[in-house]
């Protein structure tokens, strides 16, 4: 096959490319300039993209860059801007694979000729009954089917993980035997366009106005205020300078509107279910009994999905934010079924008394 | 498969050495390998092919010898004429939108000036006007730019597009309304295609590259009129008489004069022959596809240049499927990471966004052959229909 493989300068992605190569496909390595600005640990720094370009001149595979910056920040970076203004915690990494590492290097792929694309991610897609399955990497710990759920079959059906089906040590050892320069590199962790040493705060204190919040208990009591409410987040206990607390103190709510933080202790926390929106299914749409992680490497939390995007936990379960991706899984916790973006509590919900008028719309997929 | 044909169309980036040049080169990376700033008998032998090569590249642009200041590339030469005369005079900066980054950079980084361009890429007369009739006044508001103008930057060859510019108004604006600054033109994509001795009139600085010529990369050229005087980048040895420390290149600097003396003497022959290719490349393409559009008309620019905006094409794609059938041609310049940057030529001259991402620059110079151009002729249609066809299918799905 004819297989262009997203090469981030990255151990995956490098090992990736070796097993493509050793299996007889025709690979082109491909690294995506995605941020233009400042960025310490990303993607795209210029020492990854020499990492991507040498490793790939080390197996003899053609090397390119393809600049996707405009689409990056369009799809990535404005969304991500824009949810903090309405409350909503997003996570940009997820809708970077969605609408770049997959969407448009598929649509790419397909334009230039290529059967397939591949990347580096720890994740399997299994041919089963003439269906496309997405399971969860070989390495538990180092599983990323979570950020990869939203391919559906005909993504699925065009797209390869060669090292899903590897532990990350045999990745690292593989890549020691072929001496690859990456083989040592520590794992991406972080954001790739907010810096170690900006962070969050000051990426977006560039690019929307702070304002201050007020801080309440569910009562509507006064206790305090926030500097910026753009920068808080649901379940969060620190940075909040509640002067005289006597307790542990989260954050239960946020309403960017009236500028109003509500906090309560952990045990207001607990929710009854939330509400998913933007559902996307790797295969048929689901209902019933499922598995759901609501993080990168959370635990999966069992529930019961009705077809309105209601997910209600079996026990209640601390919070989730507004924006964060729920991906579901089958009942072995191994296939995934598809994900979709947290928006509310259910209808209903005892937990947070407070109603917001949150609306995740600017952060929908 | 079988290998495709190779086809080189990117001139512009970078065009083969002359065999005379590599052959000239030759004797000075082994017999011949002597310093040339010492007084043996061996100096003194690479000292005189050092002063023979000065002689012909003075004698190429209508120069001295002594007026001719060997740099290790293009971007040195000026960088070495825009720094070295703020570094001398003070004052400020002006070029235009569509410069070359190793002047347009500068510029900017200095607090400079930097005036619009014609929908062809050339300066704007007015504007230029307007930014040397406005002296000491920082209207910007930025850091620098305070004083007077001291040196006004217009390269006279557009390395993207190919345009050539005004060279002679340009000078005649800048003498009328800036007595006082100097005149500089990166005339790296001029050699082959003007007669440079027709440029130095006109101007006050000029930067050369070799290997845009003929010669090998490493060596570039600052002609430098007899009374202006720069700031040298460089301190050191006080090699090319304190305007640019640092040991001679002596292989590439005779590699160069060798490369230059040939494209000089060719240069007539040579623009007919391409610009006939040139022609039946572009009208062959226009022939078999619609929405083909010449980013410039050929009256505005050089024969070799063929800057082409394909309609409902993006140029990653297309240089891809190019590379795929042996064709080597470029877009707009990289980025430190290899990624193409949205062409700052093309925005400058107000080239819309649509057509702006499916711009190719085809570049051809003295070894494109006729079965190049059949070859491009025979494979960019149907690359072309079929980009156009799969994202007509990419967006209807």
């Amino acid at each position: 096959m004819k297989v262009l493989l997203g090469m981030s300068g990255g151990v995956d992605s490098s090992v990736a490319a070796a097993l493509l190569r050793d299996a007889g496909h025709e690979v082109v390595g491909v690294t995506m300039r995605l941020w233009g600005g400042e960025s310490d640990t990303g993607c795209c720094s210029v020492a990854d993209v020499d990492d991507a370009r040498r490793v790939a001149q080390q197996l003899d595979v053609d090397h390119l860059v393809f600049n996707f910056t405009e689409e990056f920040n369009t799809h990535v970076v404005e969304p991500y801007v824009q949810a903090h203004t309405v409350g909503v915690t997003p996570n940009p990494c997820i809708e970077c694979n969605r609408h770049l590492k997959f969407d448009r290097l598929l649509e790419r792929a397909d334009v230039l000729g290529f059967d397939a694309v591949a990347t580096g991610h720890h994740a399997r897609v299994v041919h089963t009954d003439g269906r496309w399955e997405l399971r969860r990497g070989v390495d538990r710990a180092k599983d990323q089917s979570y950020v990869v759920h939203m391919l559906g079959q005909n993504a699925l059906s065009r797209t390869l993980f060669p090292v899903g089906e590897m532990t990350k040590a045999e990745v690292r050892v593989r890549a020691a035997e072929m001496g690859l320069r990456t083989a040592a590199k520590p794992d991406s962790q972080d954001v790739c366009f907010i810096t170690s040493t900006g962070g969050r705060e000051t990426f977006l204190g560039s690019r929307i106005p702070f304002r201050t919040g007020r801080v309440i208990d569910r009562e509507g009591a006064e206790l305090g205020t926030v500097e910026a409410i753009e920068l808080v987040t649901p379940g969060q206990r620190r940075g909040l300078a509640l002067s005289g607390a006597p307790k542990r103190r989260y954050v239960l709510d946020i309403d960017v509107a009236t500028s109003t933080v509500v906090v309560g202790s952990e045990g207001d926390l607990l929710e009854s279910g939330l509400q998913i929106h933007g559902m996307s299914w790797c295969d048929e749409p689901v209902t019933g009994s499922v598995l759901a992680q609501c993080s990168a490497h959370g635990d999966p939390r069992a529930g019961v999905l009705d077809n309105a995007g209601n997910l209600r936990w079996n026990e209640p379960q601390r919070m989730i934010a507004a924006g964060q991706s729920i991906v579901l899984y089958d009942a072995t916790d191994d296939r995934v079924l598809g994900g979709g973006i947290c928006v509310k509590g259910v209808e209903g919900d005892p937990a947070p008394t407070f109603v917001s008028p949150r609306t995740g719309a600017a952060w929908l997929p | 498969m079988a290998e495709p044909r190779f086809t080189y169309l990117d001139h512009a980036a970078t065009t083969p050495m002359r065999p005379e040049a590599v052959e000239a080169m030759l004797p000075f990376l082994s017999e011949r390998f002597a310093n040339p700033s010492g007084s043996h008998r061996a100096s003194r032998d690479a000292r005189r092919a050092l002063d023979e090569a000065r002689d012909v590249v003075a004698d190429c642009i209508g120069a001295k010898a002594g007026e001719i200041v060997f740099t290790g590339c293009g971007t040195e030469a000026d960088n070495s004429a825009i720094y070295g005369t703020l570094r001398r005079s003070g004052g400020f900066a002006v070029c235009p939108a569509n410069e070359h980054h190793a002047v347009l950079h500068v510029v900017e980084h200095t607090g400079g000036r930097v005036v619009g361009v014609d929908a062809v890429g050339r300066v704007d007369l007015d504007s230029l006007a307007q930014a040397l009739e406005a002296p000491g006044a920082d209207t910007d508001g930025d850091s620098g730019g305070g004083g007077q103008v001291s040196v006004v930057s217009v390269m006279a060859v557009n390395n993207e597009i190919g345009t050539i510019q005004p060279m002679a108004e340009v000078s005649a604006l800048v003498r009328r309304l800036a007595p006082n600054a100097v005149l500089h033109t990166d005339a790296v994509q001029a050699a082959c295609w003007l007669d440079l001795a027709t440029i130095t009139p006109l101007v006050d600085l000029m930067a050369l590259s070799a290997h845009k010529f003929g010669g090998p990369k490493g060596v570039g050229v600052l002609w430098m009129r007899p009374g202006v005087y720069i700031e040298p980048l460089l301190q050191g040895g006080g090699q090319e008489r304190d305007r640019r420390s640092g040991t001679h290149n002596v292989a590439g600097i005779v590699a160069t004069a060798t490369a230059l003396a040939l494209t000089h003497a060719e240069r007539a022959s040579a623009i007919t022959r391409i610009a006939a290719l040139r022609d039946r490349f572009v009208d062959g393409l226009q022939a078999q596809l619609r929405g083909v559009r010449e980013t410039v008309d050929r009256e505005h620019k050089i024969a070799g240049s063929a800057h082409l905006c394909f309609e409902g094409c993006e140029n990653e794609e297309l240089l891809f499927m190019l590379d795929e059938q042996g064709i080597c041609a470029s877009a707009a310049s990289a980025c430190a990471s290899g990624a193409m940057e949205p062409s700052h030529v093309l925005a400058a001259m107000g080239v819309p966004r649509a057509w702006a991402r499916g711009a190719v620059r085809f570049s051809l110079g003295t070894t494109t052959t006729d079965a190049d151009i059949d070859h491009a002729l025979t494979a960019i249609p149907s690359m072309v229909d079929r980009l156009r066809a799969g994202r007509q299918g990419a967006m209807a799905s």
